[in-house]
């Protein structure tokens, strides 16, 4: 168990995290090699459906990140997301799931640096949790 | 109940309506059963009582469209929540606010079959009658009497809007908003519990669920033409009674009815299990309400607060 390296699913807008982690990568700042990334056109094409789903198939948790506000590429996505989400968290701390497997951040294309402290951070919550048992199938 | 029918009858022989959805006396006492009138004399049909339970809503959208097609009338007898499901419906543009003339019921709560069966353990009622806040059921070998609050939909215990507040008519005596501080007593109490006790908890609500789909299809909220655990292709959940998918079932709909859901009950009152559907819905609810200051249906000319944003919103729950 010591050596256990959480999975985490890193869902980036096109826009802006992820050409966050582009920066980072080019920029060869390291972070943990724990994330595996899903780019959408948008937060605001984030379905919670999509994030039930990864925690379901045995993700450890779950980074959902996008532009700031005020940023989006389409004008008001992640503002939509924001909502989404705002009611999303809260329901999941309520069933009793716990708050750091899912989590938000918005990065923008010039923070390549953020980009490696929030995945820096993330993995850091997720192994503190241990691997995820709660909604997992088969667990 | 004369006034109601009295109304009902003015409006059709006047032709100001094209039809009434009501609801009449069903073969079981316990449920009333929606009833659509097109004739003045079809109006003695229609009831009134704590057994109109079915939220009527529901037949303005999916098919039923064409019930107000063509920019003709229908009534439609709605309690507080039925009101409130219109004017989500208004809302989302589901149905034009001319379309409809909204008759509103003297509501005092609606009662919960699963209750009932119960106190009866599971014993047949064959006829109730209320009095006093007393209802006494009676079937083949008992009669018994209980308090009307024993046996009503907890959604009608913590119910704040009675009276239907955008309607045409009224009938009876209108109750006003009712300040009803324990409406997020449960969800209180349960958020004060331990995160493996809620979790413990919630296993033991979603491990019962049989996977029907009763609580989807009685729900005014659920519409869409298909909903996303009848989808094959891709297929995003199991179909099976599978723990973690009747979980992720439960949270995605109470996601896809958030601000959307005006806590009538149905889903509850339909459920074969007797599970406490409410308590997510509550608990998102409350979250609209203190975050976006946002109830749904009391107001026909809000924008449903899902489709809606500002940019200074509180965004504590995002990384800083």
């Amino acid at each position: 168990m010591k050596d256990w390296q959480p999975k985490i699913l890193a869902i980036l807008c096109t826009w802006c995290s992820y050409a966050g982690a582009d920066l980072a990568g080019v920029s060869r700042i390291q972070y943990p090699p724990t994330i595996r990334v899903v780019r959408v056109p948008c937060s605001g094409r984030v379905d919670p459906l999509f994030i039930m789903k990864s925690l379901q198939s045995g993700f450890d948790g779950v980074l959902v990140s996008g532009c700031h506000p005020g940023d989006c590429h389409y004008l008001s996505g992640n503002y939509v997301a924001r909502r989404r989400f705002a009611m999303l968290k809260p329901l999941l701390e309520f069933m009793g799931i716990e708050p750091d497997r899912v989590q938000f951040s918005w990065i923008s294309a010039g923070e390549g640096e953020r980009f490696a402290q929030v995945m820096t951070k993330v993995t850091n919550d997720v192994k503190k949790l241990g691997p995820a048992k709660r909604l997992v199938k088969g667990a | 109940m004369k006034e109601l029918r009295e109304k009902v009858k003015e409006l059709l022989a006047g032709k100001q309506v094209e039809m009434v959805i009501g609801w009449e006396k069903s073969s079981r006492s316990l449920q009333a059963t929606p009833v659509f009138i097109d004739s003045p004399e079809g109006a003695d049909r229609l009831i009134f009582d704590s057994t109109c339970g079915n939220n009527p809503a529901v037949y303005f959208t999916k098919d039923s469209r064409r019930l107000v097609k063509d920019g003709k009338k229908v009534g439609v007898v709605a309690k507080g929540c039925d009101a409130r499901s219109l004017a989500l419906y208004m809302a989302e543009r589901q149905v034009k606010r001319d379309n409809i003339v909204i008759i509103g019921a003297p509501c005092r709560g609606v009662i919960d079959a699963n209750k009932v069966a119960a106190l009866t353990e599971g014993r047949e009622v064959l006829d109730l009658s209320e009095e006093d806040g007393k209802v006494t059921l009676k079937g083949r070998d008992f009669d018994l009497t209980v308090d009307t609050n024993e046996i009503l939909s907890s959604s009608c215990l913590a119910c704040t809007y009675p009276d239907a507040r955008e309607c045409d008519i009224f009938i009876g005596e209108a109750r006003g908003e009712v300040p009803n501080e324990e409406r997020y007593t449960t969800i209180d109490d349960f958020e004060k519990l331990p995160a493996e006790e809620r979790w413990e908890k919630m296993k033991d609500i979603y491990s019962r669920c049989i996977r029907c789909y009763a609580c989807r299809n009685v729900c005014p909220s659920c519409y869409c033409n298909e909903c996303f655990v009848d989808q094959n292709d891709p297929q995003w959940i199991g179909k099976s009674h599978e723990i973690t998918d009747t979980m992720i079932f439960h949270i995605i709909r109470n996601l896809h009815v958030a601000g959307r859901c005006v806590e009538c009950g149905a889903c509850e009152r339909a459920c074969p299990m007797g599970l406490d559907l409410l308590l997510l819905n509550r608990k998102i609810a409350r979250e609209m309400e203190e975050r976006f200051g946002y109830v749904t249906g009391v107001d026909a000319g809000t924008k449903p607060a899902m489709a809606d944003f500002r940019e200074d919103e509180k965004q504590d729950f995002i990384m800083g």
